[in-house]
Protein backbone atom coordinates (compact mmCIF):
# COMPACT_ATOMS: atom_id res chain seq x y z
CA UNK A 1 0.00 0.00 0.00
CA UNK A 2 0.91 3.36 -0.79
CA UNK A 3 2.39 5.42 2.01
CA UNK A 4 1.32 8.54 0.88
CA UNK A 5 -2.48 7.24 1.74
CA UNK A 6 -1.79 7.59 5.87
CA UNK A 7 -1.72 11.12 6.87
CA UNK A 8 1.02 12.26 8.88
CA UNK A 9 -0.98 13.90 11.50
CA UNK A 10 -2.26 10.35 12.71
CA UNK A 11 1.46 8.28 11.94
CA UNK A 12 2.80 11.06 13.84
CA UNK A 13 0.38 10.14 17.25
CA UNK A 14 2.36 6.79 18.99
CA UNK A 15 0.07 3.94 19.96
CA UNK A 16 -1.06 3.93 23.39
CA UNK A 17 1.86 2.17 25.91
CA UNK A 18 -1.21 0.47 26.95
CA UNK A 19 -1.75 -1.54 24.07
CA UNK A 20 2.15 -2.37 23.87
CA UNK A 21 1.77 -4.20 27.46
CA UNK A 22 -1.56 -5.53 26.75
CA UNK A 23 0.17 -7.91 24.17
CA UNK A 24 2.59 -9.11 26.31
CA UNK A 25 0.04 -9.59 29.26
CA UNK A 26 -2.50 -10.98 27.32
CA UNK A 27 -1.21 -13.84 25.80
CA UNK A 28 0.41 -15.16 29.69
CA UNK A 29 -1.73 -18.09 31.52
CA UNK A 30 -2.37 -17.36 35.95
CA UNK A 31 -1.52 -13.79 35.23
CA UNK A 32 -3.55 -11.75 37.44
CA UNK A 33 -4.02 -8.27 36.63
CA UNK A 34 -3.98 -4.66 38.35
CA UNK A 35 -3.82 -3.38 34.99
CA UNK A 36 -7.44 -3.02 34.36
CA UNK A 37 -9.68 0.10 33.87
CA UNK A 38 -12.68 -0.16 34.75
CA UNK A 39 -15.06 -2.03 37.44
CA UNK A 40 -15.45 -5.39 38.42
CA UNK A 41 -19.27 -5.50 38.95
CA UNK A 42 -21.54 -6.11 36.07
CA UNK A 43 -24.05 -4.03 35.19
CA UNK A 44 -26.83 -4.12 37.96
CA UNK A 45 -29.64 -6.58 37.04
CA UNK A 46 -32.57 -4.02 36.78
CA UNK A 47 -30.25 -1.95 34.21
CA UNK A 48 -29.46 -4.68 32.00
CA UNK A 49 -33.25 -6.08 31.77
CA UNK A 50 -34.58 -2.35 31.10
CA UNK A 51 -32.29 -2.90 27.89
CA UNK A 52 -33.45 -6.20 27.53
CA UNK A 53 -37.24 -5.10 27.63
CA UNK A 54 -36.50 -2.24 24.67
CA UNK A 55 -35.27 -4.76 22.59
CA UNK A 56 -38.17 -7.60 23.02
CA UNK A 57 -40.38 -4.68 22.57
CA UNK A 58 -38.92 -3.60 19.33
CA UNK A 59 -37.43 -0.37 20.28
CA UNK A 60 -34.41 -0.43 16.96
CA UNK A 61 -34.77 2.78 15.68
CA UNK A 62 -32.57 5.80 15.91
CA UNK A 63 -32.97 8.36 18.92
CA UNK A 64 -33.02 11.63 18.24
CA UNK A 65 -29.67 12.80 17.76
CA UNK A 66 -29.05 14.60 21.13
CA UNK A 67 -30.53 11.30 23.02
CA UNK A 68 -33.76 10.34 24.14
CA UNK A 69 -35.45 13.79 25.71
CA UNK A 70 -36.52 11.72 28.76
CA UNK A 71 -32.59 10.53 29.40
CA UNK A 72 -31.91 14.16 29.04
CA UNK A 73 -33.82 14.79 31.86
CA UNK A 74 -32.72 11.94 33.73
CA UNK A 75 -29.04 13.88 33.24
CA UNK A 76 -29.90 17.37 34.31
CA UNK A 77 -32.07 16.41 37.16
CA UNK A 78 -29.22 13.57 38.21
CA UNK A 79 -26.67 16.77 37.55
CA UNK A 80 -28.44 19.21 39.60
CA UNK A 81 -29.13 16.66 42.98
CA UNK A 82 -25.43 15.09 42.77
CA UNK A 83 -23.15 18.14 41.72
CA UNK A 84 -25.35 21.10 41.94
CA UNK A 85 -24.70 21.51 38.26
CA UNK A 86 -27.74 22.86 36.46
CA UNK A 87 -28.16 22.05 32.69
CA UNK A 88 -31.23 22.53 30.08
CA UNK A 89 -31.68 18.98 29.02
CA UNK A 90 -32.99 20.92 25.35
CA UNK A 91 -30.62 22.81 24.51
CA UNK A 92 -27.32 22.20 26.97
CA UNK A 93 -26.85 18.14 26.78
CA UNK A 94 -25.43 15.48 24.01
CA UNK A 95 -25.84 12.20 24.93
CA UNK A 96 -22.42 10.69 23.37
CA UNK A 97 -20.83 7.34 22.41
CA UNK A 98 -19.16 7.12 26.00
CA UNK A 99 -17.24 10.12 27.68
CA UNK A 100 -14.77 8.97 24.99
CA UNK A 101 -16.73 10.76 22.30
CA UNK A 102 -17.28 13.89 24.47
CA UNK A 103 -13.91 14.56 24.73
CA UNK A 104 -13.62 14.05 21.14
CA UNK A 105 -16.96 16.44 20.42
CA UNK A 106 -15.50 19.06 22.85
CA UNK A 107 -12.17 19.30 21.62
CA UNK A 108 -12.81 19.11 18.11
CA UNK A 109 -15.68 21.83 18.23
CA UNK A 110 -13.11 24.25 20.12
CA UNK A 111 -9.46 23.59 18.97
CA UNK A 112 -7.99 25.14 15.79
CA UNK A 113 -4.84 24.53 14.02
CA UNK A 114 -2.25 26.38 16.29
CA UNK A 115 -4.36 26.25 19.60
CA UNK A 116 -2.80 24.57 22.77
CA UNK A 117 -4.75 22.47 25.27
CA UNK A 118 -3.34 21.65 27.98
CA UNK A 119 -2.95 18.03 29.40
CA UNK A 120 -2.59 17.38 33.00
CA UNK A 121 0.32 14.76 33.09
CA UNK A 122 0.01 12.21 34.13
CA UNK A 123 -3.35 11.55 32.58
CA UNK A 124 -5.53 9.47 30.75
CA UNK A 125 -4.31 8.17 27.61
CA UNK A 126 -6.38 10.22 24.93
CA UNK A 127 -6.59 13.54 25.38
CA UNK A 128 -3.25 14.47 24.02
CA UNK A 129 -3.63 12.52 20.99
CA UNK A 130 -7.23 14.01 20.63
CA UNK A 131 -5.92 17.13 20.66
CA UNK A 132 -3.61 16.07 18.20
CA UNK A 133 -6.27 14.91 15.95
CA UNK A 134 -8.30 17.62 15.98
CA UNK A 135 -4.94 19.80 14.97
CA UNK A 136 -4.26 21.54 17.92
CA UNK A 137 -1.52 21.09 20.28
CA UNK A 138 -1.32 19.44 23.69
CA UNK A 139 1.00 20.46 26.19
CA UNK A 140 1.58 18.71 29.22
CA UNK A 141 0.77 20.41 32.43
CA UNK A 142 3.06 18.25 35.30
CA UNK A 143 1.60 17.21 38.49
CA UNK A 144 3.76 15.35 41.02
CA UNK A 145 2.67 13.60 44.22
CA UNK A 146 4.43 15.67 46.32
CA UNK A 147 1.59 18.37 45.76
CA UNK A 148 -0.70 14.75 45.73
CA UNK A 149 -1.38 15.28 41.78
CA UNK A 150 -2.94 18.29 41.38
CA UNK A 151 -3.24 20.95 39.42
CA UNK A 152 -1.00 23.44 41.20
CA UNK A 153 -2.01 27.58 39.68
CA UNK A 154 1.39 28.46 39.75
CA UNK A 155 2.43 25.70 37.05
CA UNK A 156 -0.67 26.35 35.38
CA UNK A 157 -0.20 30.34 35.30
CA UNK A 158 3.79 29.06 33.92
CA UNK A 159 2.35 26.80 31.35
CA UNK A 160 0.34 28.95 29.61
CA UNK A 161 0.51 30.83 26.52
CA UNK A 162 -0.89 33.48 24.38
CA UNK A 163 -2.11 30.56 22.37
CA UNK A 164 -3.73 28.23 25.45
CA UNK A 165 -7.17 27.45 24.36
CA UNK A 166 -8.18 25.13 26.92
CA UNK A 167 -7.29 23.20 30.12
CA UNK A 168 -8.28 19.43 30.40
CA UNK A 169 -10.03 18.63 33.92
CA UNK A 170 -9.72 15.17 34.64
CA UNK A 171 -10.73 14.73 38.35
CA UNK A 172 -10.77 12.54 40.23
CA UNK A 173 -8.22 11.30 38.39
CA UNK A 174 -7.20 8.41 36.24
CA UNK A 175 -4.24 6.99 37.07
CA UNK A 176 -3.07 9.05 40.15
CA UNK A 177 -6.70 9.12 42.08
CA UNK A 178 -6.01 12.85 43.06
CA UNK A 179 -9.38 14.62 43.60
CA UNK A 180 -9.28 18.59 43.32
CA UNK A 181 -11.89 19.60 46.24
CA UNK A 182 -13.27 23.23 46.61
CA UNK A 183 -10.36 24.95 48.28
CA UNK A 184 -8.37 23.78 45.43
CA UNK A 185 -10.68 24.72 42.83
CA UNK A 186 -10.99 28.56 44.29
CA UNK A 187 -6.79 28.65 43.99
CA UNK A 188 -7.08 27.57 40.30
CA UNK A 189 -10.57 29.42 39.28
CA UNK A 190 -8.92 32.96 39.13
CA UNK A 191 -6.31 31.52 36.68
CA UNK A 192 -8.79 30.26 34.18
CA UNK A 193 -10.71 33.06 34.55
CA UNK A 194 -7.73 35.63 34.03
CA UNK A 195 -6.22 33.97 30.37
CA UNK A 196 -9.87 32.95 29.53
CA UNK A 197 -9.83 29.35 29.05
CA UNK A 198 -12.34 26.80 28.36
CA UNK A 199 -12.11 24.32 30.56
CA UNK A 200 -12.90 20.19 29.46
CA UNK A 201 -14.01 18.53 32.52
CA UNK A 202 -13.81 14.59 32.44
CA UNK A 203 -15.80 13.99 35.06
CA UNK A 204 -16.15 10.05 34.91
CA UNK A 205 -15.20 8.81 38.48
CA UNK A 206 -17.55 11.69 39.94
CA UNK A 207 -18.84 9.19 41.60
CA UNK A 208 -15.93 7.27 43.38
CA UNK A 209 -14.54 9.53 46.02
CA UNK A 210 -13.73 8.44 49.52
CA UNK A 211 -12.46 9.27 53.44
CA UNK A 212 -15.81 11.32 53.14
CA UNK A 213 -14.47 13.67 50.07
CA UNK A 214 -17.64 14.55 47.89
CA UNK A 215 -16.65 15.56 44.29
CA UNK A 216 -17.07 19.28 43.48
CA UNK A 217 -17.86 20.04 39.79
CA UNK A 218 -16.21 22.97 38.71
CA UNK A 219 -18.95 23.64 36.32
CA UNK A 220 -20.74 24.15 39.79
CA UNK A 221 -18.62 26.75 40.86
CA UNK A 222 -19.41 30.33 40.52
CA UNK A 223 -19.30 31.76 36.60
CA UNK A 224 -18.00 28.55 35.47
CA UNK A 225 -20.58 27.22 33.54
CA UNK A 226 -20.01 29.63 30.87
CA UNK A 227 -16.82 28.10 30.30
CA UNK A 228 -17.16 24.41 30.77
CA UNK A 229 -18.07 21.54 28.90
CA UNK A 230 -18.73 19.11 31.91
CA UNK A 231 -18.24 15.35 30.61
CA UNK A 232 -19.79 12.83 32.40
CA UNK A 233 -21.02 8.59 31.97
CA UNK A 234 -22.30 5.69 32.84
CA UNK A 235 -19.00 3.55 32.94
CA UNK A 236 -17.71 3.88 36.14
CA UNK A 237 -20.43 5.01 38.16
CA UNK A 238 -22.60 2.56 37.26
CA UNK A 239 -20.39 -0.42 35.65
CA UNK A 240 -21.46 -0.06 32.55
CA UNK A 241 -18.28 0.13 30.42
CA UNK A 242 -19.09 -1.85 27.48
CA UNK A 243 -22.48 0.17 26.84
CA UNK A 244 -20.48 2.75 25.91
CA UNK A 245 -22.52 5.57 26.75
CA UNK A 246 -21.73 9.36 27.85
CA UNK A 247 -22.39 12.88 27.87
CA UNK A 248 -21.29 16.44 27.40
CA UNK A 249 -22.79 19.05 28.44
CA UNK A 250 -22.28 22.93 27.88
CA UNK A 251 -23.61 26.38 27.42
CA UNK A 252 -26.32 26.26 24.10
CA UNK A 253 -24.07 27.68 21.53
CA UNK A 254 -20.93 25.33 22.26
CA UNK A 255 -24.01 22.71 22.96
CA UNK A 256 -24.79 23.10 19.03
CA UNK A 257 -21.66 22.71 17.47
CA UNK A 258 -21.09 19.89 19.13
CA UNK A 259 -24.25 18.34 18.25
CA UNK A 260 -23.46 18.87 14.92
CA UNK A 261 -20.31 16.72 14.98
CA UNK A 262 -21.80 14.11 16.28
CA UNK A 263 -25.08 14.15 14.49
CA UNK A 264 -22.86 14.07 11.12
CA UNK A 265 -20.63 11.38 12.66
CA UNK A 266 -22.16 9.41 15.14
CA UNK A 267 -25.98 10.25 14.05
CA UNK A 268 -26.92 8.88 17.67
CA UNK A 269 -25.81 6.46 20.91
CA UNK A 270 -27.10 3.21 20.65
CA UNK A 271 -31.21 3.19 21.91
CA UNK A 272 -30.64 0.62 24.47
CA UNK A 273 -27.52 2.31 26.14
CA UNK A 274 -29.33 5.51 26.30
CA UNK A 275 -32.60 2.77 27.87
CA UNK A 276 -30.24 1.42 30.01
CA UNK A 277 -28.84 4.85 31.46
CA UNK A 278 -32.15 6.32 32.13
CA UNK A 279 -33.48 2.94 34.11
CA UNK A 280 -29.74 3.62 36.40
CA UNK A 281 -30.71 7.24 36.64
CA UNK A 282 -34.32 6.86 37.15
CA UNK A 283 -33.86 3.86 39.70
CA UNK A 284 -30.85 5.53 41.28
CA UNK A 285 -33.19 9.09 41.83
CA UNK A 286 -35.82 6.80 43.54
CA UNK A 287 -33.40 4.66 45.89
CA UNK A 288 -30.72 7.12 46.81
CA UNK A 289 -28.30 5.81 43.92
CA UNK A 290 -28.43 2.33 46.09
CA UNK A 291 -26.58 0.97 42.98
CA UNK A 292 -23.42 3.38 43.28
CA UNK A 293 -22.93 3.42 47.10
CA UNK A 294 -22.58 0.04 47.00
CA UNK A 295 -19.84 -0.75 45.18
CA UNK A 296 -18.49 2.73 46.20
CA UNK A 297 -18.11 1.14 49.53
CA UNK A 298 -16.74 -2.29 48.22
CA UNK A 299 -13.64 -0.33 46.63
CA UNK A 300 -13.43 1.68 49.13
CA UNK A 301 -12.90 -1.35 51.05
CA UNK A 302 -10.51 -2.41 48.87
CA UNK A 303 -8.25 1.23 48.26
CA UNK A 304 -7.69 0.73 52.19
CA UNK A 305 -6.25 -2.68 51.68
CA UNK A 306 -4.29 -1.80 48.64
CA UNK A 307 -2.15 1.13 50.28
CA UNK A 308 -1.59 -0.62 53.40
CA UNK A 309 -0.25 -3.25 51.54
CA UNK A 310 2.08 -1.12 49.00
CA UNK A 311 3.05 0.97 52.08
CA UNK A 312 3.73 -2.43 53.90
CA UNK A 313 6.15 -3.04 51.24
CA UNK A 314 8.16 -0.09 51.69
CA UNK A 315 6.35 1.75 48.67
CA UNK A 316 5.41 4.97 49.12
CA UNK A 317 1.69 5.56 47.87
CA UNK A 318 0.04 8.70 48.54
CA UNK A 319 -3.44 8.11 49.41
CA UNK A 320 -5.62 8.55 46.46
CA UNK A 321 -9.32 10.06 47.17
CA UNK A 322 -11.03 9.15 43.89
CA UNK A 323 -11.21 6.89 41.15
CA UNK A 324 -9.73 2.75 41.71
CA UNK A 325 -6.60 3.49 41.15
CA UNK A 326 -3.47 3.59 43.60
CA UNK A 327 -0.45 5.32 41.79
CA UNK A 328 2.64 3.95 44.33
CA UNK A 329 5.99 5.26 43.59
CA UNK A 330 8.89 2.76 42.35
CA UNK A 331 11.50 4.99 42.46
CA UNK A 332 13.09 3.22 45.30
CA UNK A 333 13.91 0.52 43.23
CA UNK A 334 15.91 2.01 41.01
CA UNK A 335 14.00 0.72 38.07
CA UNK A 336 12.06 2.85 35.63
CA UNK A 337 8.44 2.18 35.46
CA UNK A 338 8.40 -0.20 32.19
CA UNK A 339 11.56 -2.11 33.71
CA UNK A 340 9.77 -2.71 37.03
CA UNK A 341 6.08 -3.51 35.02
CA UNK A 342 7.35 -5.96 33.11
CA UNK A 343 9.67 -7.57 35.34
CA UNK A 344 6.79 -8.08 37.49
CA UNK A 345 5.28 -9.43 34.50
CA UNK A 346 7.56 -12.00 33.38
CA UNK A 347 8.67 -12.83 37.34
CA UNK A 348 5.13 -13.02 38.82
CA UNK A 349 2.85 -13.20 36.14
CA UNK A 350 1.16 -9.34 38.01
CA UNK A 351 0.15 -6.94 35.23
CA UNK A 352 0.63 -2.99 36.57
CA UNK A 353 0.73 -0.61 34.15
CA UNK A 354 3.64 1.56 33.65
CA UNK A 355 3.38 5.20 34.72
CA UNK A 356 4.59 5.95 31.55
CA UNK A 357 1.85 4.98 30.02
CA UNK A 358 -0.02 8.18 30.89
CA UNK A 359 2.86 10.43 30.46
CA UNK A 360 6.30 11.72 31.55
CA UNK A 361 5.91 12.76 34.67
CA UNK A 362 4.56 8.92 35.41
CA UNK A 363 8.00 7.86 35.23
CA UNK A 364 9.03 6.33 38.41
CA UNK A 365 5.05 5.44 39.14
CA UNK A 366 2.69 2.09 38.26
CA UNK A 367 -1.03 2.44 38.22
CA UNK A 368 -2.44 -0.49 39.87
CA UNK A 369 -6.41 -0.90 39.98
CA UNK A 370 -8.33 -2.08 42.80
CA UNK A 371 -11.28 -3.03 41.24
CA UNK A 372 -11.06 -6.76 41.36
CA UNK A 373 -11.42 -9.62 43.76
CA UNK A 374 -10.52 -9.78 47.29
CA UNK A 375 -8.69 -13.06 46.76
CA UNK A 376 -6.52 -11.74 43.88
CA UNK A 377 -5.33 -8.98 45.30
CA UNK A 378 -3.77 -10.67 48.28
CA UNK A 379 -2.66 -12.73 45.78
CA UNK A 380 -1.18 -10.58 43.76
CA UNK A 381 0.18 -8.30 46.81
CA UNK A 382 2.03 -11.59 48.11
CA UNK A 383 3.21 -11.80 44.55
CA UNK A 384 4.91 -8.09 44.53
CA UNK A 385 6.12 -8.05 48.19
CA UNK A 386 8.03 -11.71 46.64
CA UNK A 387 9.31 -9.62 43.70
CA UNK A 388 10.48 -6.78 45.80
CA UNK A 389 12.35 -9.39 47.86
CA UNK A 390 13.95 -10.25 45.06
CA UNK A 391 15.03 -7.02 44.26
CA UNK A 392 16.83 -6.23 47.07
CA UNK A 393 18.79 -9.31 47.24
CA UNK B 1 -26.55 -2.38 65.74
CA UNK B 2 -24.07 0.53 64.99
CA UNK B 3 -22.08 1.09 61.80
CA UNK B 4 -19.58 -0.94 61.98
CA UNK B 5 -21.43 -3.70 62.79
CA UNK B 6 -23.75 -3.82 60.19
CA UNK B 7 -20.77 -3.18 57.41
CA UNK B 8 -18.81 -6.07 59.42
CA UNK B 9 -21.86 -8.44 59.07
CA UNK B 10 -22.08 -7.45 55.25
CA UNK B 11 -18.63 -8.44 54.47
CA UNK B 12 -18.57 -11.29 56.31
CA UNK B 13 -21.95 -12.85 54.57
CA UNK B 14 -19.73 -12.61 51.11
CA UNK B 15 -16.91 -14.16 52.77
CA UNK B 16 -16.41 -15.08 56.43
CA UNK B 17 -12.68 -16.25 56.21
CA UNK B 18 -11.22 -12.78 55.85
CA UNK B 19 -8.75 -12.10 58.58
CA UNK B 20 -9.83 -9.39 61.31
CA UNK B 21 -6.49 -7.49 60.41
CA UNK B 22 -8.04 -7.26 56.70
CA UNK B 23 -11.35 -6.49 57.57
CA UNK B 24 -9.63 -3.81 59.97
CA UNK B 25 -7.47 -1.87 57.51
CA UNK B 26 -10.57 -2.61 54.37
CA UNK B 27 -12.91 -0.63 57.34
CA UNK B 28 -10.38 1.94 58.44
CA UNK B 29 -10.75 1.13 62.04
CA UNK B 30 -8.86 -0.68 65.05
CA UNK B 31 -8.25 -4.55 64.97
CA UNK B 32 -9.23 -4.29 68.73
CA UNK B 33 -12.54 -2.48 67.25
CA UNK B 34 -13.17 -5.26 64.57
CA UNK B 35 -12.54 -8.01 66.99
CA UNK B 36 -14.65 -6.67 69.93
CA UNK B 37 -17.72 -5.70 67.52
CA UNK B 38 -17.10 -9.49 66.14
CA UNK B 39 -17.26 -10.81 69.41
CA UNK B 40 -20.08 -8.80 70.93
CA UNK B 41 -22.02 -10.03 68.02
CA UNK B 42 -21.17 -13.50 69.11
CA UNK B 43 -21.95 -13.52 72.22
CA UNK B 44 -25.62 -11.25 71.61
CA UNK B 45 -26.75 -14.44 69.27
CA UNK B 46 -26.20 -12.07 66.21
CA UNK B 47 -23.40 -14.17 64.24
CA UNK B 48 -24.50 -17.84 65.39
CA UNK B 49 -22.50 -19.60 63.05
CA UNK B 50 -19.45 -19.30 60.30
CA UNK B 51 -20.30 -21.68 57.49
CA UNK B 52 -19.47 -22.56 54.08
CA UNK B 53 -21.74 -22.56 50.90
CA UNK B 54 -21.88 -26.04 49.84
CA UNK B 55 -22.86 -27.36 46.27
CA UNK B 56 -23.62 -30.63 47.25
CA UNK B 57 -24.23 -31.91 43.63
CA UNK B 58 -20.11 -32.22 43.72
CA UNK B 59 -20.06 -34.33 46.22
CA UNK B 60 -20.71 -38.26 45.82
CA UNK B 61 -23.15 -38.45 48.21
CA UNK B 62 -27.18 -39.58 48.79
CA UNK B 63 -28.97 -36.81 49.93
CA UNK B 64 -32.26 -35.70 48.78
CA UNK B 65 -34.56 -32.88 50.51
CA UNK B 66 -37.76 -31.64 50.64
CA UNK B 67 -39.96 -28.51 51.14
CA UNK B 68 -42.87 -29.49 53.35
CA UNK B 69 -45.59 -27.40 53.90
CA UNK B 70 -47.24 -27.77 57.49
CA UNK B 71 -50.53 -26.99 58.47
CA UNK B 72 -50.84 -27.44 62.11
CA UNK B 73 -53.55 -25.98 64.61
CA UNK B 74 -51.95 -23.34 66.59
CA UNK B 75 -51.88 -23.86 70.62
CA UNK B 76 -53.72 -21.79 73.46
CA UNK B 77 -50.92 -19.15 74.68
CA UNK B 78 -48.23 -20.63 72.93
CA UNK B 79 -49.33 -20.14 69.52
CA UNK B 80 -47.10 -22.08 66.56
CA UNK B 81 -43.89 -21.81 68.85
CA UNK B 82 -44.70 -24.71 70.56
CA UNK B 83 -45.40 -27.19 67.52
CA UNK B 84 -42.53 -25.71 65.78
CA UNK B 85 -40.06 -26.53 68.19
CA UNK B 86 -41.57 -29.75 68.63
CA UNK B 87 -40.50 -30.11 64.95
CA UNK B 88 -37.30 -28.26 64.31
CA UNK B 89 -35.53 -30.31 67.13
CA UNK B 90 -35.54 -33.44 64.69
CA UNK B 91 -32.01 -33.57 62.96
CA UNK B 92 -33.66 -33.80 59.70
CA UNK B 93 -35.07 -30.70 59.63
CA UNK B 94 -32.78 -27.94 58.22
CA UNK B 95 -34.88 -25.06 58.14
CA UNK B 96 -38.38 -24.21 59.87
CA UNK B 97 -40.32 -20.78 58.70
CA UNK B 98 -43.60 -19.78 59.96
CA UNK B 99 -45.45 -18.51 57.19
CA UNK B 100 -48.15 -16.34 55.87
CA UNK B 101 -50.76 -17.65 53.60
CA UNK B 102 -52.49 -20.70 52.99
CA UNK B 103 -50.65 -22.97 55.07
CA UNK B 104 -48.41 -22.38 58.49
CA UNK B 105 -44.98 -23.46 58.80
CA UNK B 106 -42.56 -24.52 55.74
CA UNK B 107 -40.09 -26.83 56.69
CA UNK B 108 -37.10 -27.86 54.48
CA UNK B 109 -35.55 -31.51 55.24
CA UNK B 110 -32.88 -33.40 54.51
CA UNK B 111 -32.47 -37.00 54.15
CA UNK B 112 -30.21 -39.93 52.31
CA UNK B 113 -32.54 -41.20 50.40
CA UNK B 114 -36.37 -40.41 49.29
CA UNK B 115 -37.51 -43.51 51.61
CA UNK B 116 -36.15 -41.99 54.41
CA UNK B 117 -37.44 -38.78 53.33
CA UNK B 118 -41.20 -39.94 52.78
CA UNK B 119 -40.66 -42.01 56.24
CA UNK B 120 -39.96 -39.02 58.19
CA UNK B 121 -42.94 -37.41 57.12
CA UNK B 122 -45.18 -40.07 57.68
CA UNK B 123 -43.95 -41.22 60.95
CA UNK B 124 -42.67 -38.22 62.54
CA UNK B 125 -44.59 -35.53 60.90
CA UNK B 126 -47.43 -36.40 59.80
CA UNK B 127 -48.75 -38.02 63.58
CA UNK B 128 -47.21 -34.66 65.32
CA UNK B 129 -50.93 -33.98 67.51
CA UNK B 130 -51.46 -30.12 65.85
CA UNK B 131 -50.39 -31.25 62.07
CA UNK B 132 -53.54 -30.98 60.27
CA UNK B 133 -52.06 -31.55 57.12
CA UNK B 134 -48.52 -31.70 54.94
CA UNK B 135 -47.83 -31.04 51.08
CA UNK B 136 -43.97 -32.32 50.26
CA UNK B 137 -42.09 -30.80 47.88
CA UNK B 138 -38.82 -32.44 46.53
CA UNK B 139 -35.97 -30.03 45.10
CA UNK B 140 -34.62 -31.25 42.31
CA UNK B 141 -31.98 -28.64 41.31
CA UNK B 142 -30.32 -25.69 43.04
CA UNK B 143 -29.84 -22.52 40.97
CA UNK B 144 -28.74 -20.15 43.70
CA UNK B 145 -28.69 -20.02 47.55
CA UNK B 146 -27.93 -16.88 50.11
CA UNK B 147 -26.91 -14.97 47.12
CA UNK B 148 -24.90 -17.47 45.70
CA UNK B 149 -25.58 -18.55 42.36
CA UNK B 150 -24.63 -22.07 41.36
CA UNK B 151 -23.57 -23.08 38.29
CA UNK B 152 -21.66 -19.56 37.47
CA UNK B 153 -18.54 -20.18 37.80
CA UNK B 154 -16.56 -16.90 38.52
CA UNK B 155 -14.67 -15.47 35.65
CA UNK B 156 -13.74 -12.31 34.75
CA UNK B 157 -14.03 -10.58 30.94
CA UNK B 158 -12.51 -7.62 31.20
CA UNK B 159 -9.54 -6.51 28.72
CA UNK B 160 -6.27 -7.82 30.71
CA UNK B 161 -5.03 -4.02 30.61
CA UNK B 162 -7.08 -0.78 29.54
CA UNK B 163 -6.59 2.39 29.99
Amino acid sequence: MSERFLSPRVTAVPPSGIRRFFDIAGTMKGAISLGVGEPDFVTPYHIRNAAMDSLLSGETQYTPNRGLLSLRAEIAEYLARRFDAHYDPETEIVVTVGASEAIDLALRATVDPGDQVLVPDPGYVSYAPCVTFAGGEAVPLTTSAKNGFRIDPEDLERAITPRTKALIFPYPNNPTGAVMRREHLEALIPVIERHDLLVIADEIYAELTYDGVEHVSIAAMPGLKERTVLINGFSKSFAMTGWRLGYACAPKPLTAQMNKIHQYTIMCAPRQSQVAAEEALRVGRENGYKDILTMRESYDQRRRLMVDAFTGMGLSCHVPEGAFYCFPSIESTGLSSEEFCTRLLRTEKVVCVPGTAFGLSGEGHIRCCYATALKSLNEAFARIGRFLGHLGE
Amino acid sequence: MNELKLRLLNLLQEDCRIPLEKLAVMLGVSLQEVASAIEEMEQDGTILRYRPVVNWDRVNVNRVEAMIEVRVTPQRDMGFDAIASRIYRFDEVKSVFLMSGSYDLLVLVEAATLKELAAFVSEKLSVLDTVTGTATSFVLKRYKQEGVIFEAAAKDDRLVVSP
